[in-house]
């Protein structure tokens, strides 16, 4: 598969997990139990969901 | 990237880690027990709660609480008065030999309606303890703590020179492989890329706060340099107002209420202590909303007529330092997120691990493909063996 372009194929999977983590932990700092809190789960709970998946996953090939 | 700069940011990359490694293993590990604090102390029943009363139950005056504390230390000053952030029900006293700050303090938690002791809960003993003074300055004091911090700084280093590093040894491949099937030094180099890439953002986070946090006991000392230099002109010459003429407490904070409607209480600083002036009972104030509760209002109520004299704003030192504890701590978001805070620790810990086996099995290290098809050696973990390492960087 040719990459359309070379920079986002690189890098947008680690900016896009930066974005995630960095919403999170401000979010949870404007909430108190509420909406802010559940997001801040969700956003720091993705980076997490990858590690394991491609730290864990055994290679079929 | 030419390989020169390569080379040197792989230089850099690995001593920067090297230095840094052990300390920052020790430091999430100790760091792991911490985010539970408040539960392992639940668990341990270490933790003090105050009995059940109903909320309009009668509140003690402060000053007989402070009088009901210091019977049990006759021979101590009282430095710090302050309430758990969940339980209004009581409070802490702390009673040191002088107002300078000590590691040899006694804590007497008072039932804050009954003013009766409840406990004296020794702060500082047992596996908690270990665990705290280990992550904040090794037993050393505030050389130990700024030399934690130097680290900390080590480590954004490391992290900023491995974010560098991530291009050319990722180009060739897709976000996320990991290659198993080859030798384990490749597939640990991938997981290392991987973990260290994905946590990048709470990485730093977490130690850049935790450097800021090394900073505090300076920072403190700088504010009280800055702000409340000028506000104790008219005191100059003075000593510490003496203990037998100082007001109310009660009344400070009564005081202190009234200038700032809609707070709560965090502490109170006793005159002459670290965080207060020598003639100042000093009353720190949080906010009410989910933000402003991480962040301080001092009012500087003076020791002797219990008035307020001025509630200087804090400054933005002061604020970026109270911001970056809940940062670090991960304590603002619940449980879930404290097991997440766990959880990225743990991650954390395996890219530290991972490094220091990479630079243990150095001899084999990966090379770096150049755009054209031409290999570099990136010398990271140590020496290198450009042609067999670049058919393996290959497949």
């Amino acid at each position: 598969m040719k990459p359309r372009n070379a920079f986002w194929r690189l890098w947008g999977w680690p900016l896009a997990m930066g974005v995630l983590t960095t919403v999170g932990l401000i979010s949870a700092l404007f909430s108190d139990g509420g909406a802010g809190d559940m997001l801040a789960w969700v956003t720091l709970g993705i980076p997490l969901a990858v590690c394991v998946w491609f730290g864990w996953r055994r290679t079929s090939r | 990237m030419n390989s020169r700069k390569i080379k040197t940011w792989a230089w850099v990359h690995k001593w920067s880690s090297l230095v840094c490694t052990v300390f920052m293993l020790l430091l999430c590990i100790t760091g792991l027990p911490l985010i539970f604090h408040h539960e392992i102390g639940h668990l341990l029943g270490t933790e003090v709660e105050a009995p059940k009363m109903p909320a309009n139950t009668p509140r003690a005056s402060l000053d007989r609480v402070l009088e009901v504390a210091k019977s049990k230390h006759p021979d101590r000053v009282v430095q710090f008065v302050s309430q758990p952030e969940d339980d209004d029900g009581l409070w802490f006293v702390t009673l040191t030999p002088t107002p300078a700050p000590t590691e040899d303090f006694k804590s007497v938690a008072v039932d804050a309606r009954t003013a009766e002791v409840l406990a004296q809960p020794k702060f500082d003993e047992g596996f908690m303890y270990v665990m705290f003074k280990l992550h904040v300055d090794l037993f050393a004091g505030l050389p130990g703590k700024l030399f934690l911090g130097f680290m900390g700084l080590l480590l954004l280093v490391a992290i900023v020179s491995g974010v560098v590093l991530y291009s050319p040894f990722m180009r060739k491949l897709e976000f996320g492989t990991v290659r198993r099937d080859k030798r384990p030094r490749l597939k640990w180099l991938d997981l290392h890329n991987l973990l260290g890439v994905v946590t990048l953002v709470w990485a730093f986070v977490v130690g850049s706060t935790g450097m800021i946090n090394t900073w505090a006991d300076l920072v403190i000392k700088y504010w009280q340099y800055d702000q409340l230099s000028a506000l104790l002109a008219p005191y100059q010459g003075q000593p510490v107002t003496p203990v037998a003429e100082r007001g109310s407490v009660q009344k400070s904070l009564d005081a202190a209420y009234a200038q700032s409607p809609n707070s709560k209480l965090s502490f109170i600083a006793f005159p002459g202590t670290s965080f207060s002036s020598p003639h100042h009972t000093t009353v720190f104030l949080k906010g009410n909303e989910p933000f402003t509760s991480k962040l301080l209002q001092p009012v500087l109520v003076d020791a002797k007529t219990a008035e307020v004299t001025a509630s200087p704003k804090l400054p933005w030192y002061l604020t970026a330092l109270l911001v970056s504890q809940p940062l670090h701590f991960g304590d603002y978001g619940g449980m879930p997120m404290q097991i997440l805070w766990a959880l990225l620790d743990i991650a954390t810990i395996i890219v530290l691990g991972s490094g220091l086996y990479l630079w243990l099995k150095r001899g084999n290290s990966v090379p770096v493909p150049k755009a054209k098809g031409e290999a570099s050696s990136a010398d990271v973990h140590g020496g290198a063996q450009p042609a067999a390492v670049m058919k393996e960087a290959r497949l």
